[in-house]
């Protein structure tokens, strides 16, 4: 039971949450006494201060993150030479780095954690950029180390990890700076051969303009439009060649086409000296086209850079056994560099450093990150380990079969690479629609211009309709929204599962680590005996104290609160039993906790009957000398989850639960939420087939689960989305990822996901039907010969920037 | 208008000239960060 005052409390004025005890923790900020809400806010709180940088207080735009209470992963990790080859720069006697930010909250953190890294000493440079969030650090290593620069920026509240230099890309600068160089040579030669057109637009024949200064003007035009046309237009010639090599006309043919004849024509009328020159309209619809371009790039980088936070380089340290024989021989390697044949010693609660099999010793492992279920497999000589998954209870002895790149995990995290290469469905049928525009608009313009004989009808048409709204409406909206959820929590490793999403008419919920927290607490004790209940509790949380199997938290949280009230049952002799429980010796007797056939081999008789919710689990606690209690112990709810299913309905979609749980916990479960279509006891197979009944009976069915979970059925499904408790690279294999945040992914994003993803749709289907209107009365006016290809080229561009501009909104 | 014959020319390489400066800052890595400059007027300090 908490300490929870509610409505009266202070709010803590670093990290905004309820203060429950006032005057215990508290720091003098920007001239005034600040009430805090823990020890860590006051830590950081006091480092902020001391170093002189209070002005975050003043600049921030959202309260700070409440700062990190669990171990951190040893930052002296990264000093490992070996290790820093992989994410470091050597120079002359300074090394550097790129650090990625986390638990950054705005402008005003980026800041403090610049000022912060320039203070460090022995820091020779510190730039941060505040777009991509990371941080260029370069620093003496004679003087400092890299993990003294992480312990600065997580003395602030902060955390950081070197970027792994593998997936940095300094080719998405170089496209995107040239990008910005091709439209600015566009955009400022439209300005300046403007200016040049605009004595023959005002000379009204009266003969103010002579036909030596029309000339003139005309050659400067041809000379400023040559680089717009031969440097900023390159790609669309490139492009258009590519398409007509291989006879697939596009998005880019008309355009070159177009753009070509325009100046072909222009340059035949400047030398001959007749004729109109239409060099602006030229340069003009160059520079609108590729600033739509620009846009549409600088959208799609920022949602790959995002993505790239979950690029870390993960610190991973193997103990290798140097003499077989001798278990002691252990040597600290980096987990890259073992081989397969190796053999390494996996001690309890740490991670398997690559994939093998089990040499010696038993315990227990947490394959969440597979199975997406808590309950540990037991593993004993023979059994297989995965890289990446938690060993619990006991050291292990393996040899290694595969390791670094070629374990399952680093398999399932090159999946994450895939990306946006699937193009959505209708992305495609624009493809496919541009393509047959573009044979009708080259056969209307050869034939107007037949028809009319003059060369510039051929011209307009050809400008006027080109489908380039066609080819942007789509792609820069996707774009927008995938950026955009990320900025929510939302990983979107594929575009094209917005089109399903918006689509989607059912849902189906996985019920451990999803709709619950994946944490177990103590719902109720029974009394089985004749100890009391406080001695039970403290019983059971000495016993459990080093546990570390799930159920264990449940009864950890006790340890804190004991060891505060002076009620600690000191315990000897512990012995973990992996898969059935814990024993040890107290108060002179011996005790068991665990299940129910562990405890009666110490109690004898068999356990009296308790009246049993088949919602919670039993964990049973008996001495030598019988029994002593029962504790029920229940996976919390999430506390949004009843929340987000009532979003999701009054959205029109139907509700699912499925889940491999007992059917009488699954059942009242779903009362409580209020679900009324549900199976319990579904093993893969039965989730395979509901999923597959349901789509044939026509529906579009969404997945939400965890981890790898029933991978057959999350790829059944038309879209799956994952909880990314963990951020494990195995959650990509999902079409969107719940990222984590502080440790617990967002149930309440999943429900964002559906109504962006329908906003979306709406917003790509408007810019369809937008570049369709107005190709659909473009082509016969200028066919027709009503607008030359000046307004052609107005209209048109303007065009293709309103859908950008709109595509943007989605995002 | 006989100046016209100086001044075109000139402007003409006057666009070639700025064109030079654009590119000189965009390699530069002027264009690479376009939220910072944002924020720092906000700062006090240097």
């Amino acid at each position: 039971m908490r300490m929870a005052r509610v409505a009266a409390c202070a709010a803590c004025y670093h990290c905004g949450l309820p203060v429950a005890e006032p005057g215990r923790w508290r720091a003098r900020i920007l001239g005034a006494e600040r009430e805090l809400c823990c020890a860590g806010c006051e830590a950081v709180a006091s480092t902020i201060v001391a170093g002189g940088f209070e002005q975050y207080y003043e600049t921030r735009e959202a309260t700070a993150r409440t700062p990190l209470s669990q171990a951190l992963a040893r930052s002296a990790v990264y000093d490992d030479p070996a290790a820093q080859k992989q994410f470091t720069a050597a120079g002359e006697g300074f090394l550097e780095a790129t650090l990625i930010l986390d638990r950054i909250r705005c402008a005003a953190c980026l800041w403090l954690n610049e000022r912060t890294l320039r203070q460090v000493p022995g820091v020779l440079r510190a730039d941060i950029n505040y777009a991509t969030q990371r941080a260029q650090v370069a620093w003496d290593p004679r003087r400092t180390k890299l993990s003294a620069i992480i312990e600065a920026i997580r003395a602030v509240g902060y955390d950081a990890w070197p970027f792994d230099p593998q997936r940095q890309s300094a080719l998405d600068r170089d496209t995107r700076r040239a990008a910005l160089w091709r439209l600015f040579v566009a955009g400022f030669g439209a300005m300046q051969v403007m200016m040049y057109a605009f004595p023959a637009y005002v000379d009204e024949g009266a003969g103010d303009l002579s036909g030596s200064d029309a000339s003139l003007m005309r050659w400067a035009s041809l000379v400023l439009t040559l680089p717009v046309l031969l440097f900023s237009c390159g790609p669309f010639f490139s492009g258009a060649w590519r398409e007509l090599a291989r006879l697939r006309p596009g998005m880019d043919t008309p355009i070159a086409i177009g753009i070509a004849a325009g100046f072909l024509a222009s340059t035949w009328a400047t030398v001959t000296g007749q004729g109109e020159v239409y060099f602006d309209s030229i340069a003009m619809l160059a520079f609108l086209l590729l600033g739509a371009r620009y846009l549409e790039l600088t959208a799609r980088q920022r949602a790959a850079a995002s993505l790239d936070r979950l690029a870390r380089w993960q610190p991973s340290e193997a103990l290798r056994l140097a003499d077989e024989a001798d278990a002691g021989s252990v040597e600290s390697v980096p987990a890259h560099a073992l081989v397969a044949g190796d053999l390494v010693l996996v001690p309890a609660g740490e991670r398997v450093p690559a994939d093998g099999t089990v040499e010696r010793g038993a315990s227990s492992a947490d394959e969440s990150l597979l199975t997406g279920e808590a309950v540990p497999l037991a593993k004993r000589p023979g059994s297989e380990l995965v890289a990446g998954t938690l060993n619990l209870e006991q050291a292990l002895v393996m040899r290694v079969t595969r390791a670094g790149a070629q374990t399952r995990a680093a398999a399932i995290a090159r999946l994450v690479e895939r990306g946006a290469a699937a193009k959505p469905r209708l992305v495609e049928a624009a493809d496919r629609i541009a393509h047959a525009l573009t044979w009708v608009v080259l056969a209307v313009a050869a034939l107007a211009g037949i028809r009319s004989g003059d060369p510039w009808i051929a011209i307009a048409v050809l400008v006027a309709t080109c489908p380039c709204a066609l080819a942007l409406a789509a792609p820069v909206a996707l774009a927008s929204t995938a950026a955009r959820l990320l900025g929510r929590g939302v990983a979107l490793t594929r575009s094209s599962a917005l089109e399903t999403l918006a689509k989607a008419s059912d849902v189906v919920f996985d019920k451990t680590g999803t709709l619950t927290a994946g944490r177990f607490t103590i719902a109720r004790l029974q009394l089985l005996g004749r100890a009391g209940e406080g001695r039970c509790r403290a019983l059971a949380a000495a016993l459990e104290a080093s546990s570390r199997h799930p159920l264990a938290r449940a009864f950890q949280d006790e340890v804190s609160r004991e060891a505060s009230r002076g009620s600690r049952v000191p315990v000897e002799d512990v012995v973990n039993f992996p898969g059935h429980g814990v024993e040890a010796t107290a108060g002179g007797r011996r005790v068991r906790i665990g299940t129910e056939a562990f405890c009666q081999g110490l109690a004898g008789t068999p356990a009296p009957a308790t009246p049993r919710d088949a919602a919670l689990t039993p964990v049973y606690l008996a001495d030598d000398g019988g029994w002593l209690s029962v504790f029920l112990l229940e996976d919390s709810l999430r506390p949004e989850a009843r929340q987000v299913l009532d979003e999701l309905s009054a959205a029109g979609l139907r509700l699912h639960l499925l889940s491999g749980d007992h059917p009488a916990a699954v059942g009242s479960l779903a009362g409580r939420l209020g679900l009324l279509e549900w199976a319990g006891g579904a093993a893969p197979q039965d989730k395979y087939m509901y999923v597959e009944k349901l789509q044939g009976a026509g529906r579009t069915v969404v997945m939400i689960g965890d981890g790898l979970n029933d991978a057959p059925v999350l790829a059944r499904a038309d879209a799956s989305i994952a909880m990314g408790s963990g951020a494990d690279a195995a959650q990509a294999q999902a079409d969107c990822v719940l990222l984590a945040q502080d440790g617990e992914a967002r149930l309440a994003a999943a429900a964002e996901c559906f109504s962006l993803a329908r906003r979306t749709m709406r917003i790509v289907k408007q810019n369809f039907g937008w570049a369709l209107a107005y190709n659909a009365v473009a082509l016969p006016l200028a066919a027709a010969g009503w607008i030359g290809p000046l307004e052609a080229a107005i209209g048109m561009a303007a065009s293709s920037f309103i859908v950008v501009l709109n595509a943007m909104r989605a995002g | 208008m006989e100046s016209l014959y100086l001044l075109v020319p000139l402007s003409v390489a006057a666009v070639f000239g700025i064109g030079w400066v654009f590119w000189r800052s965009l390699h530069g890595g002027q264009f690479d960060d376009l939220e910072r400059p944002g924020t720092d007027v906000l700062s006090d300090d240097q």
